[in-house]
């Protein structure tokens, strides 16, 4: 037989632990509200056929939050045998909130109260009889980060599962809600066939549309259903949703006075102490700004960088081309599958690979700020300052991460829970210039600047203008519109992070990286250097005489408004899509250069004769803000997890950035004397268009329609 | 109508009543804040918004514009 055994708590209560324990997996788990975004499902540890279902961490089973839908979603459709709801003893009162109503869904269920150590520790005791007498379900103490009671705990879900022993409500409800909730279920009983009355009843009750929709009953019954509860309402004196939240809690206040012995608190535990200091109102941002400063230094300047040039320079340069190339030669291979090899595969992965040092480094100072609890803290401290152009305070981090490279910058977007501000978040990232932007910027800027200092800067403060920009814009589109996400925000107690949980944390993303490395990069790098390397007729050429040149000629008008149509610009701007930095030795290949410097310094005299300053000009920041590298896209692809955002990001980046580097180019043109002309108009409408999006009003969800009219209170 | 969002930092409070409707309200219910709830705003961020506050013996973090929405004693 198999059985189906779900996980259930509230967020940062240990369930991925207890997930890990029972099943062996390494699932990743933070000291931070929702990690689990999407359930997962694992087999039990020596059992094969017990399966153990990994549910998104919630506070609640109402209808709001994609985590809510989805785990109730999954309790209610599709039928586990049993639920172990997972409860954070040190912060029971919250967590039984669930608990309640967990119980209401009549399916079988078992109670785990995890982190019974630190509640010793307090000094407090929990009477386990007689809260699971209270409670009508068994109640097991568990350590699921010490594996403690872990097989005994799911023995006896194996054993509840069996017997099929369906879990009771609380009598949580006052006489006459208990009468109003009786007669809504017999309703719901002789008009529907829900496996779960009692949950319904209550949900009807709080008029929760999600459910309405499912039970999908008749609106006769709807408007019987309704008057029962305004009636209710109305001798109550407040609302439904209020009604029950409130008599919930009370309930869980007896419950928990009764079999919990709290020890008069002892003034400030060591979290608070911590606390006091790193959100303290005048340490909170020096420490901050340290924090950020030592993690960017070691793991992009430093340790990050030293092992990323090796692995670029050396290790992809020197060794294993080489070694690669003389086992080609001595097996005899043709040319075109060496240059293959070489130059499409070894070139092209190798480039993307090259980061994943430096991404380890940096995955590992997530994995830390995330375990020990800072990283809710860096949210509470930037939330404000985000939160203006739809941000998250957590995007900070990303945006950061992003000044060295936007790879592991978009992979620590993962850290913001809310989905909107996360897509927003990868949107943007790549925005700020990488350092693989910066020999494009050192080319431009020694080519046709000499001597100037504000075109480098520029970069940056084009970057975050960007940035800010965007997130206005984007907050306002149907995509992203709708109520702001509430930022009502567990702020976890601080502990010391584990090794284990921090080094599978690290290689499970860092492992993620590198398996897009494998797929969407490996074809997107042949097909650049098919591109670059074969004629039409197939004959391997110098890349002028290539597809990619003659692609090059046909795409180069598209870029004449913007002041750089000539192929050669076209074909270096298509080959930073491997990397930003190909910018520039592409434009060698196509002047004649084997090799040029890393600004390019010999190709200066030609780029000054082929572009003109506000050309070259339009040219960096079209390159700076346009689609990003493979690898970037490939990380956006990994975090978006849709193929249908990861075209509007790009999309959207590359519309972006040809918007604004018209602009620059024909104003530019314009106000250097270059009269009003097509192009002129056109940068004027386009700068009316971006004021429109910037200042119009959000547009608004579409009300979905409510089948009962909510009372005004 | 006194809000959440008045209280001073270190000062304790009763919950009276929520206002507003929808996810947000519903948020603020079910992380434990109702009616005649205890309170205690331990901080504010350092830029001034958010604020942290003790309900239940955890702590939480809220907007000031979310804690308008809870009257308070």
């Amino acid at each position: 037989m198999n059985l189906k055994i779900a996980l259930v708590g509230n967020p940062n209560c240990g369930k991925t632990t207890m997930f890990n324990a029972l099943t062996g997996s390494s699932q990743y788990v933070g000291n931070w509200p929702g990690v689990t975004v999407e359930k997962k499902s694992g087999k039990l540890k020596g059992h094969n056929d017990v399966e153990i279902i990994d549910l998104p961490g919630i506070y609640s089973l109402s209808p709001y939050t994609l985590e809510e839908v989805v785990s109730r979603n999954y309790l209610l459709n599709e039928k586990p045998d049993v639920m172990i709801n997972i409860v954070d003893s040190s912060n029971i009162e919250r967590n039984l909130y669930l608990t309640t109503q967990l119980l209401e869904t009549g399916i079988p269920m078992i109670l785990a109260l995890n982190m019974t150590d630190i509640v010793k520790k307090r000094g407090d005791l929990i009477n386990i009889k007689a809260l699971a007498k209270r409670l009508g379900c068994e109640v097991m103490e568990t350590s699921a980060v010490k594996s403690e009671g872990c097989a005994e705990l799911a023995e006896k879900a194996i054993t509840l599962g069996k017997s099929r022993q369906k879990s009771k409500p609380l009598p949580i409800f006052s006489t006459d809600i208990t009468k109003t909730l009786g007669q809504i279920e017999s309703i719901i009983k002789t008009k529907s066939t829900t496996e779960h009355p009692d949950f319904y009843a209550i949900k009807l009750f709080e008029r929760d549309e999600k459910a309405i929709e499912q039970l999908n009953l008749s609106d006769t019954v709807m408007a019987e259903i309704t008057a029962l509860t305004v009636s209710c309402e109305e001798a109550m004196d407040d609302d439904s949703e209020s009604i029950v939240t409130s008599e919930r809690y009370q309930t869980i206040g007896r419950i928990v006075s009764d079999t919990i012995k709290k020890k008069a608190s002892t003034g400030m535990t060591p979290s608070d102490k911590i606390d006091r200091i790193v959100t303290n109102r005048f340490l909170a941002l020096p420490i901050f700004a340290a924090i950020m400063f030592l993690m960017y230094f070691v793991s992009v300047t430093t340790v990050g960088a030293w092992v990323t040039d090796w692995t670029n320079d050396v290790l992809f340069g020197e060794i294993i081309p080489p070694a690669v190339e003389a086992l080609l030669v001595s097996w005899g291979t043709a040319e075109w599958l060496n240059s293959l090899i070489l130059d499409g595969i070894i070139g092209g992965v190798g480039a993307v690979l090259g980061f994943v040092p430096q991404m380890f480094v940096l995955f590992l100072f997530l994995a830390i700020l995330e375990d020990c609890g800072y990283m809710a803290r860096v949210a509470f401290i930037m939330d404000r300052v985000f939160r203006k152009f739809g941000l998250s305070g957590k995007s900070f981090i990303p945006l950061l991460i992003g000044t060295g490279c936007s790879v592991p910058g978009i992979m620590a977007s993962r850290t913001i829970e809310n989905e909107r501000d996360r897509k927003m978040t990868i949107m943007t990232t790549s925005f700020i210039p990488c350092s693989a932007k910066l020999p494009v910027i050192a080319l431009i800027a020694g080519a046709l600047f000499p001597g100037s200092v504000w075109v480098a800067p520029s970069a940056y403060f084009i970057g975050v203008a960007a940035i800010i920009v965007s997130g206005i814009i984007l907050k306002k589109t149907r995509g992203f519109s709708g109520d702001p996400a509430p930022f009502i925000m567990e702020l976890p107690a601080y502990h010391v992070p584990g090794a284990k949980g921090v080094l599978i944390h690290m290689w499970e993303r860092g492992k993620s990286f590198i398996k897009k490395a494998g797929t969407v990069i490996f074809v997107a790098s042949i097909t650049i250097w098919f591109l670059s390397s074969f004629n039409f007729a197939l004959e391997m050429v110098d890349t002028n005489e290539s597809i990619l040149a003659a692609l090059g000629m046909i795409i180069a008008p598209v870029f004449i408004p913007l002041g750089f149509g000539t192929w050669e610009a076209t074909v270096a701007t298509i080959t930073g899509l491997i990397a930003k930095e190909t910018v520039v030795s592409t434009f060698g290949v196509l002047f004649g250069f084997a090799e040029v410097a890393e600004d390019g310094a010999e190709l200066w005299p030609q780029l000054q004769m082929a572009f003109t300053q506000m050309a070259a000009f339009s040219f960096l920041v079209f390159n700076l803000l346009c689609a990003p590298c493979f690898a970037a896209i490939g990380a956006i692809h990994r975090e978006m997890g849709s193929a249908k955002w990861t075209l509007i990001a790009v999309g959207y980046q590359t519309a972006f950035a040809y918007t604004i580097a018209l602009i620059i180019y024909q104003l530019g043109l314009f106000f250097t004397g270059g009269g009003f002309g097509i192009g002129t108009a056109a940068a004027i409408l386009m700068i009316a268009a971006l004021l429109y999006l910037l200042f119009r009003k959000p547009v608004s969800k579409t009300k979905q329609k409510q089948l009962i009219p909510v009372k005004e209170i | 109508m006194k809000t959440l969002k008045a209280v001073k930092c270190g000062e304790s409070t009763k919950v009276v009543k929520l206002h507003g409707d929808g996810p947000i309200r519903r948020r603020i219910m079910d992380m434990g804040i109702t009616k005649g709830v205890d309170v205690f705003v331990r901080k504010v961020a350092p830029l001034g918004d958010p604020i942290e506050i003790t309900v239940l013996g955890y702590e939480l973090s809220i907007r000031k514009a979310d804690a308008e929405l809870i009257e308070v004693f």
